[in-house]
């Protein structure tokens, strides 16, 4: 390795792209003398991080530094209270700089000399808070040990897990604060409360029956039958919307309107999820806010960000070289091919764009299908439900309430396969195959979700004689329908977790056994160890969620139940990791990885706002079982509260939702966005302007220099 | 463990607090793994701070070990004077810049030093192509073909080569580190 003090850059082979002229030795000389270049090997040492307040200090401190006496004229400017750390030096020689700032600071005033010593010992006493809070982190070493033996990407995965959770928690602790403790103090006296029931005169008696059913001896399956769907039993208890049909707590003091509190934590709880998640796609995205698909699949990306430093196994190690090799190749391939398309005929292009469309028919005809299957079984299973499903066997009673939930199962288990074999033939590049193979399944999971839910609502406000008209809903079949709904979602979570922990039973932990055992049958080889599938097990947990999220609205202890599902299955797939699988062959980056869950976690929230919105606004709500027996509509409580407000701020209210505010609101919202719009669209082309202007100068540069150079070459040989 | 001599005095602790991004667990451990590189007899406080350890023993601990930089990454944060040696501080500034507190700047800063193979102060095409090299891994089957390797050396300079004279320096390099978006997460060495 030569020397540092050394210029040797110029391969003298190198092909320039502008002319192909040797530089001589001269010219080296001259290109050493330059402002630039002088300022550059002073900056090697003493560089800065672009901060706003100091400029460059300059002391030349290590033993590379003899260059020139340029260097040796120190420039102590002003030190602004800087953390020393932020300087590229090493420990020796940042201990000199922060004693010249020391040396220094008596030359301040005496506020400066304040100011800078509390911002620094607030820096300091933010710092031991991190390091507090840090211990205090869920599963840091299991997420740690992850990250050395399978890389960041799936790391980046865990962690998304253990944020669910701890979002479950915080939605379960507003459940439990606004609705459930209120109730609990009351039912076993811990305060001196009682429940407030306000008879309503205006509903119809025949709204309010709700059948009990005999609870008499209970046969073990029975038993087991509601544990799992909801049913019976279970049905009383506070897991369902049912349970709190109450008007109010009366304390001491005060009366605890329960039916507002119980709305007000709904739309407290999705908002807060909603806000969290975009804080934390937002923390992500910190340099630029807009990022273009080619950034991630830009080469500089993955040549100067493509080795996963805390990789620490040796085996690992070789695939993410193998990987990284196999990425390089298919880019540059791929590059080869798009040259080639962009030479296509415009015939073979025709034939690919009608290719493409039939392909995507045929992708919608899957999806109404499976959308037809989820109506079916649903109407089938509810209208078998209230049939005398005592008399039935145990497993085909099973099977039927469980109808939807299998159904759902299957589509999401065979429509990636379909998709995956289609796509191959839409002729897209590979990066994009991925993306849009992800967008339909994810599409795919969410959706069925919401075909259930219509159809339980199509059946709940059906009904083919008078029946609707006494309550908006069809009261015979459904007396509380807000209790099926939360019992279709608690069985959906129920089966989904089930599902989880068989599969990986039966599935994964057999297969391993088999590859590591009979490796010499073709077959098993062939089809190979395990490999954690990133984009499937996140889109099974954003599933989850969306569950979770639709169903709390009707059965508040839904979040704790999602919390210990999340938890069993994060021990589960660690285990099947670090046991059954091997690290991927193909790479998924942990930036990438990061908007891409979050992107989907909130369409699933997103997804999840729709029914919530359209049983609160639309659906009447039960007038047998639930708060909400004495309103119309669930929503109907907040305008009855707003109204119990003094007048004045009734008027601001009214005000600030009437149209006469929302529509200018909603243009000068529009107007600002334009704005914005503009100014990134100029500063672009100002980007481009700049960058040309550069690679101008710097062609100046070296046009000036051969000129220079030939010159002094012409003098010298120039007899005198 | 438990010896009272391998302790950092408080005052040491503090001020490595303040020179480096490392928390103070962080610093302790890090004593303690260098600690265990030392000889037996030099495994005091003083000597500690004092000794250098030697590149070859350095690369024995395992968060270098599959690093495919290693030998780079030694030679850069090393102050002595043929560069084959660490001393404590020299060790310390390795995991500093490679924790997770750094910022992008130094990190930025430490791996164009990293990636600069010859040490002239720019990345020009022999560095980008041992810098391949190293990615794709050790022996001969896995290297790019020649083609291969100049059609990718191509592309990366005009990714990354603003004033198009063949080579990136710092400032170039720092500008395409700013909008990778990989770069700070795989920028790390956790102890």
């Amino acid at each position: 390795m030569s020397d540092t003090s050394s210029v040797s850059g110029w391969d003298s082979h190198r092909d320039d792209t502008s002319d192909s002229s040797v530089f001589t030795s001269m010219t080296m000389s001259f290109l050493q003398e330059l402002p630039s270049y002088r300022s550059l090997i002073r900056r090697r040492t003493t560089i800065l991080g672009r901060d706003k307040t100091g400029g460059t200090l300059l002391k030349p401190a290590s033993s590379e530094n003899r260059v020139s006496s340029e260097a040796g004229r120190s420039e102590k400017e002003h030190l602004g209270s800087q953390s020393i750390r932020k300087y590229a030096l090493n420990i020796s020689e940042k201990r000199r700089l922060r004693e010249i700032q020391e040396a220094q600071v008596k030359y301040l005033s005496e506020w400066d000399q304040w100011k800078q010593y509390s911002t620094k010992s607030w820096k300091r006493f933010i710092e031991e808070a991190k390091e507090l809070a840090s211990h205090l982190e869920l599963w840091k070493n299991d997420i740690r040990s992850i990250e050395g033996k399978f890389g960041t990407g799936i790391q980046s995965y865990f962690s998304f897990l253990r944020f669910l959770v701890i979002l479950n928690l915080v939605i379960f602790i507003i459940i439990f604060l606004f609705i459930l403790l209120p109730i609990i103090l009351t039912k076993y006296k811990i305060t001196d409360s009682t429940f407030l029931i306000v008879p309503s005169n205006e509903v119809d008696m025949r709204c309010k029956v709700y059948p009990m059913n005999s609870t008499g001896l209970i046969y073990f399956y029975t038993y087991m039958i509601d544990l799992l769907s909801g049913t019976g039993f279970l049905e009383w208890t506070s897991l369902f919307y049912g349970h709190y049909t109450v008007d109010g707590v009366k304390f001491k003091n005060f009366t605890y309107d329960l039916p507002l509190a119980y709305l007000l934590s709904t739309v407290a709880y999705l908002a807060l999820s909603l806000l969290w998640i975009v804080k934390r796609s937002v923390e992500g995205f910190k340099q630029n806010l807009v990022r273009s698909e080619e950034q991630y699949q830009s080469y500089c990306n993955k040549i100067f960000a493509g080795w996963d430093f805390c990789i620490t196994d040796e085996s690992t190690a070789k695939l993410k070289h193998s990987s990284i090799l196999y990425e390089l190749k298919t880019d540059l391939v791929e590059e080869r091919i798009r040259q080639k398309v962009a030479q296509r005929t415009p015939e073979e292009t025709l034939r690919i764009y009608s290719l493409r469309m039939l392909l995507n028919a045929i992708v919608i005809t899957v999806l109404a299908a499976c959308f037809y299957a989820i109506y079916e079984a649903t109407i089938f299973s509810q209208e078998h439900m209230k049939k005398e499903i005592n008399k039935m066997v145990f497993g085909e009673n099973l099977l039927i309430l469980y109808l939807p939930s299998i159904v759902i199962t299957l589509a999401n288990f065979i429509t990636p396969i379909i998709f995956s074999k289609i796509i191959r033939y839409e002729d897209y590049s590979p990066a994009f195959e991925i993306r849009l193979t992800l967008l339909r399944c994810v599409f795919m999971r969410l959706a069925t979700i919401c075909a259930l839910v219509f159809t339980l609502g199509s059946k709940i406000t059906f009904c083919d004689n008078e029946d609707c008209r006494v309550c908006g809903y069809n009261h015979k079949l459904y007396p509380c329908w807000e209790n099926q709904f939360g019992q279709e979602m608690y069985k959906l979570t129920i089966f989904d977790l089930i599902i989880n922990l068989a599969v990986t039973l039966f599935v994964e932990f057999p297969r391993k056994l088999l590859v590591t055992h009979c490796s010499s049958w073709k077959l098993i080889r062939y089809w190979g160890q395990q490999e954690f599938g990133i984009p499937d097990n996140v889109l099974g947990i954003v599933y989850a969620q969306t569950i979770c999220w639709i169903g709390s609205f009707f059965s508040p202890l839904l979040p704790a139940i999602a919390t210990v599902k999340f938890i069993i299955i994060f021990y589960v797939k660690e285990i099947s990791l670090m046991y059954t699988c091997r690290p991927s062959t193909r790479p998924f980056r942990a930036s990438n990885s990061n908007f891409f869950f979050l992107l989907v976690l909130l369409i699933g929230l997103t997804l999840a706002f729709i029914p919530l919105g359209i049983s609160m606004t639309h659906i009447p709500s039960s007038k047998a079982c639930g708060p909400f027996t004495n309103y119309n509509i669930s929503w109907d409580v907040v305008p009855k509260t707003v109204s119990t407000f003094p007048s004045a701020l009734q008027t601001l209210i009214h005000s600030i939702t009437s149209e006469a505010f929302a529509v200018p609101f909603f243009i000068v919202i529009c107007l600002i966005m334009f704005y914005f719009i503009a100014l990134a669209g100029a500063h672009k082309r100002v980007v481009i302007q700049l960058r040309e202007q550069l690679a101008m100068e710097s062609r100046d540069k070296h046009y000036l220099i051969r000129k220079l150079t030939a010159a002094q070459e012409e003098m010298r040989n120039r007899p005198s | 463990m438990g010896s009272s001599t391998s302790h950092l005095s408080k005052e040491l602790l503090t001020e490595y607090q303040e020179l480096t991004f490392l928390t103070k667990q962080e610093i302790l451990l890090a004593h303690k793994r260098f600690s265990d590189l030392l000889p037996q007899e030099s495994r005091n406080m003083e000597d500690s701070l004092r000794v250098r350890v030697s590149t070859e023993q350095i690369l024995t601990l395992p968060e270098l070990k599959a690093n495919p930089f290693r030998e780079r990454i030694c030679r850069v944060f090393s102050t002595a004077p043929e560069r084959d040696s660490l001393s404590f501080e020299d060790f310390l500034d390795l995991f500093s810049v490679f924790s997770d507190a750094a910022t992008p700047e130094i990190k930025s800063h430490y791996a164009f030093r990293i990636f600069d193979f010859d040490d002239d102060g720019t990345l020009n095409k022999e560095d980008l192509k041992q810098l391949v090299n190293c990615l794709t891994g050790e022996g001969q089957d896995t290297q790019l073909s020649t083609t291969e390797m100049k059609q990718l050396i191509e592309n990366i300079l005009e990714e990354s080569d603003i004033d198009r004279d063949g080579t990136i320096n710092l400032s170039e390099f720092q500008h395409v580190i700013s909008r990778s978006p990989d770069f700070t997460s795989s920028f790390k060495i956790v102890l």
